[in-house]
């Protein structure tokens, strides 16, 4: 079982490569759509590759009012 | 179709429909791959009744409102469905609003009985105005075995055996209240009768037909205008069937293409483009002996066609392209916001026409629409059937701004009267939005007059709803505005919003106060966010009353100071 901060560190990884963003710039608190410069169908996405990663399905009312890493891992966290 | 001309409400349509096509499925409810529910109008009535039945016995009356706040998916027609059984009164919430604004505009509405789904309830649950929410009734779809509902009952066990009583009404009676935005200052909710749903479906079904065998892909909101008349009313009136996706995501939006022959859907323009562009990536990788037997095709079927769509030829030439739309789609629709021109065009070329229109809340859904007699790029169409549209004080190129007449305008803004004498002057609706007539009779539209944006998702963002969230920002005052309010651009697309700042005497504009402004910014939705900042040296113009004079102020700036000078990035 991972833990919450294993979640989150893997989640950054994850958006960083997918993204291209260097992974320094990103942080738990950081919103996620400014950060990345992305909109609400590529947030989709990203849920898309986190569900993969984590061999885990995440509706997409996961993302319901979720705009940063850490809330994001939260969710995640209790569906693993 | 049934004959709408012999019904008085939504409630009596409805259920003759589930009479006449018992045997045909009205509603597909698919989750991913996975196929969740599919009903014929005669299961749907089966549902439907012990329902009716149970909101009946809890003392829902008619003309008492019920609010719905779901994604898309069958229980969402269910229930409105029994509510009109009932007489009562739709609202149509956005899931898509924070727990807080839902919260509001519940308070505001008045509603008797809400209809949720349980993530949406569970959010609602933890914001701290939860207490205070009036609701007598909670139905809560989908909850999870013991999960803690706070007084509210579980939709699927919230059924009654015995006929209900069916309570006809009138066509001057309210059927639903949409608001169309106004969740922060001023709520605006247009009442909106069975008279403007009745004849705003005989318009829009005379240009766009449904049928037994139509398959409707719903992916726009419910709560939206364009998918309640084109992904509810409009196909059970015909005995068509509604396809509801649990997701929104790309992939499986286009494997239900395929899966389910989709006839028609509605889409924002920022997913036809999102379409676009991934066919242009897909065509890009494509060998260069193939790409050219495609444009090759793509030619032949423009000079074929020319201007008006002929869907079974395009099909012939671009069997591929077809294919990945399920072989069976006729039109994209798309409304909401504004499409470019491009976009449409790429799709035409392919076969596939998009229709696009031009409405609002407050008009029921359309006023114009394209009837591809021929295609059209550049224009929202022409006026439907019923609408009469007139342009108010021309300009040299006869730019004006856009009034409607027609029974499928609102009858006012729920408990403002002040508003709805703004916005309707002698039965005219004042859009707000520009426009002219071309020499075809097609309506062009050449941006807005109102303080306000409309997103590429298809959102309504006014900025006074958002300024509340930089309430006790340390400035002397602050004032947002819609970019083109202030510098009138006479174009649509790239929209902002913009915060015009008055710093305190000797105050300087510092990376901590700008910080401060961006936390603030972060707390709203992505597409509600302040775009820029511009500081500005003299005090806000004012009222007695001491509210901002808006238009006094953006007249100021605009008359001052150019935009692309005066306005800092955020």
């Amino acid at each position: 079982m991972k833990t919450a901060d294993q979640t989150l560190e893997e989640i950054l990884g994850l958006a960083a490569t997918h993204f291209k963003v260097p992974r320094e710039k990103l942080s738990a608190d950081d919103d996620f759509f400014k950060t990345l410069n992305i909109d609400s169908l590529q947030a989709l996405d990203l849920l898309t590759r986190l569900e993969n990663h984590f061999k885990v399905e995440l509706p997409d009312y996961e993302l319901q009012g979720v705009s940063d890493f850490r809330t994001l891992a939260g969710r995640i966290q209790s569906r693993l | 179709m049934l004959d709408l001309n012999a019904y008085t409400c939504l409630g009596a349509a409805l259920r003759d429909a589930l009479e006449r096509w018992p045997n045909e499925t009205c509603l597909i409810e698919a989750d991913r791959e996975r196929e969740k529910t599919r009903l014929t109008y005669s299961d749907f009535k089966e549902v439907a009744l012990p329902l009716t039945r149970a909101l009946q016995d809890a003392y829902f009356a008619p003309e008492d409102r019920a609010a719905i706040i779901m994604t898309n998916q069958s229980k969402w027609l269910i229930s409105a469905y029994a509510i009109f059984y009932c007489g009562g009164v739709v609202v149509p919430l956005d899931y898509k609003l924070t727990a807080l604004e839902q919260l509001q505009l519940l308070a505001h509405s008045k509603a008797k009985v809400l209809i949720v789904e349980y993530y949406l309830w569970r959010a609602m649950m933890q914001a701290p105005e939860f207490k205070k929410h009036a609701v007598k009734t909670v139905l809560v779809t989908e909850a999870p075995p013991g999960a803690d509902l706070a007084g509210a009952f579980r939709w699927e066990d919230f059924r009654r055996k015995g006929d209900p009583a069916f309570v006809s009404r009138n066509r001057e009676d309210v059927a639903c209240i949409v608001y169309s935005s106004g969740t922060g200052g001023r709520p605006k909710g247009c009442v909106l009768t069975h008279e403007v749903y009745l004849e705003q479906c005989k318009a829009l079904t005379a240009w766009y037909p449904f049928w037994p065998g139509v398959r409707y892909l719903s992916i726009l909101p419910t709560n939206h205008a364009i998918d309640f008349m084109v992904g509810f009313l409009g196909p059970f009136v015909c005995g068509a069937c509604v396809v509801h996706l649990r997701t929104l995501r790309p992939e499986f939006v286009r494997d239900a293409f395929v899966r389910y022959k989709i006839t028609y859907v509605a889409l924002v323009p920022m997913i036809v483009k999102n379409l676009e562009k991934g066919l242009r990536a897909k065509f890009a990788e494509l060998s260069a002996p193939k790409r050219w037997v495609l444009n090759a095709m793509i030619a032949l079927n423009k000079l074929l066609v020319g201007g008006r769509p002929n869907v079974e030829l395009s099909r012939k030439l671009l069997p591929q392209v077809h294919a990945a739309f399920g072989g069976e789609l006729l039109a994209l629709i798309t409304g909401g916001a504004f499409i470019e021109p491009s976009t449409m065009q790429f799709f035409f070329d392919l076969g596939i026409p998009v229709v696009n229109g031009y409405g609002l809340t407050e008009a029921g859904t359309a006023l114009t629409l394209n009837d591809l007699k021929p295609f059209r790029a550049d224009t929202v169409g022409k006026p439907l059937p019923g609408v009469e549209l007139r342009i108010l004080n021309p300009d040299g190129d006869g730019i004006g701004e856009v009034a409607a007449r027609s029974k499928t305008l609102m009858s006012y803004y729920l408990d403002d009267p002040e508003l709805t004498a703004e916005t309707i002057v002698d039965g005219w609706l004042l859009t707000g939005d520009l426009g002219r007539f071309e020499s075809h009779g097609h309506l062009q539209l050449f941006g807005r007059k109102k303080n306000m944006i409309v997103t590429a998702g298809g959102k309504n963002i006014y900025p006074e709803d958002i300024e509340t969230v930089f309430d006790g920002l340390p400035v002397k005052e602050y004032c947002v505005f819609a970019a083109n309010y202030i510098w009138p651009a006479k174009e649509l697309g790239s929209e902002a919003l913009v915060m015009a700042i008055r710093l305190e005497q000797n105050q300087e504009f510092t990376e901590a106060l700008k910080e401060d402004l961006l936390a603030r910014n972060r707390k709203l939705p992505d597409f509600k966010r302040v775009g820029g900042y511009l500081i500005w040296d003299k005090d806000f113009p004012r009222t007695a009353s001491m509210k901002i004079k808006r238009n006094e102020l953006a007249a100021q700036i605009g008359g001052n100071r150019e935009r692309a000078q005066a306005v800092v990035s955020l």
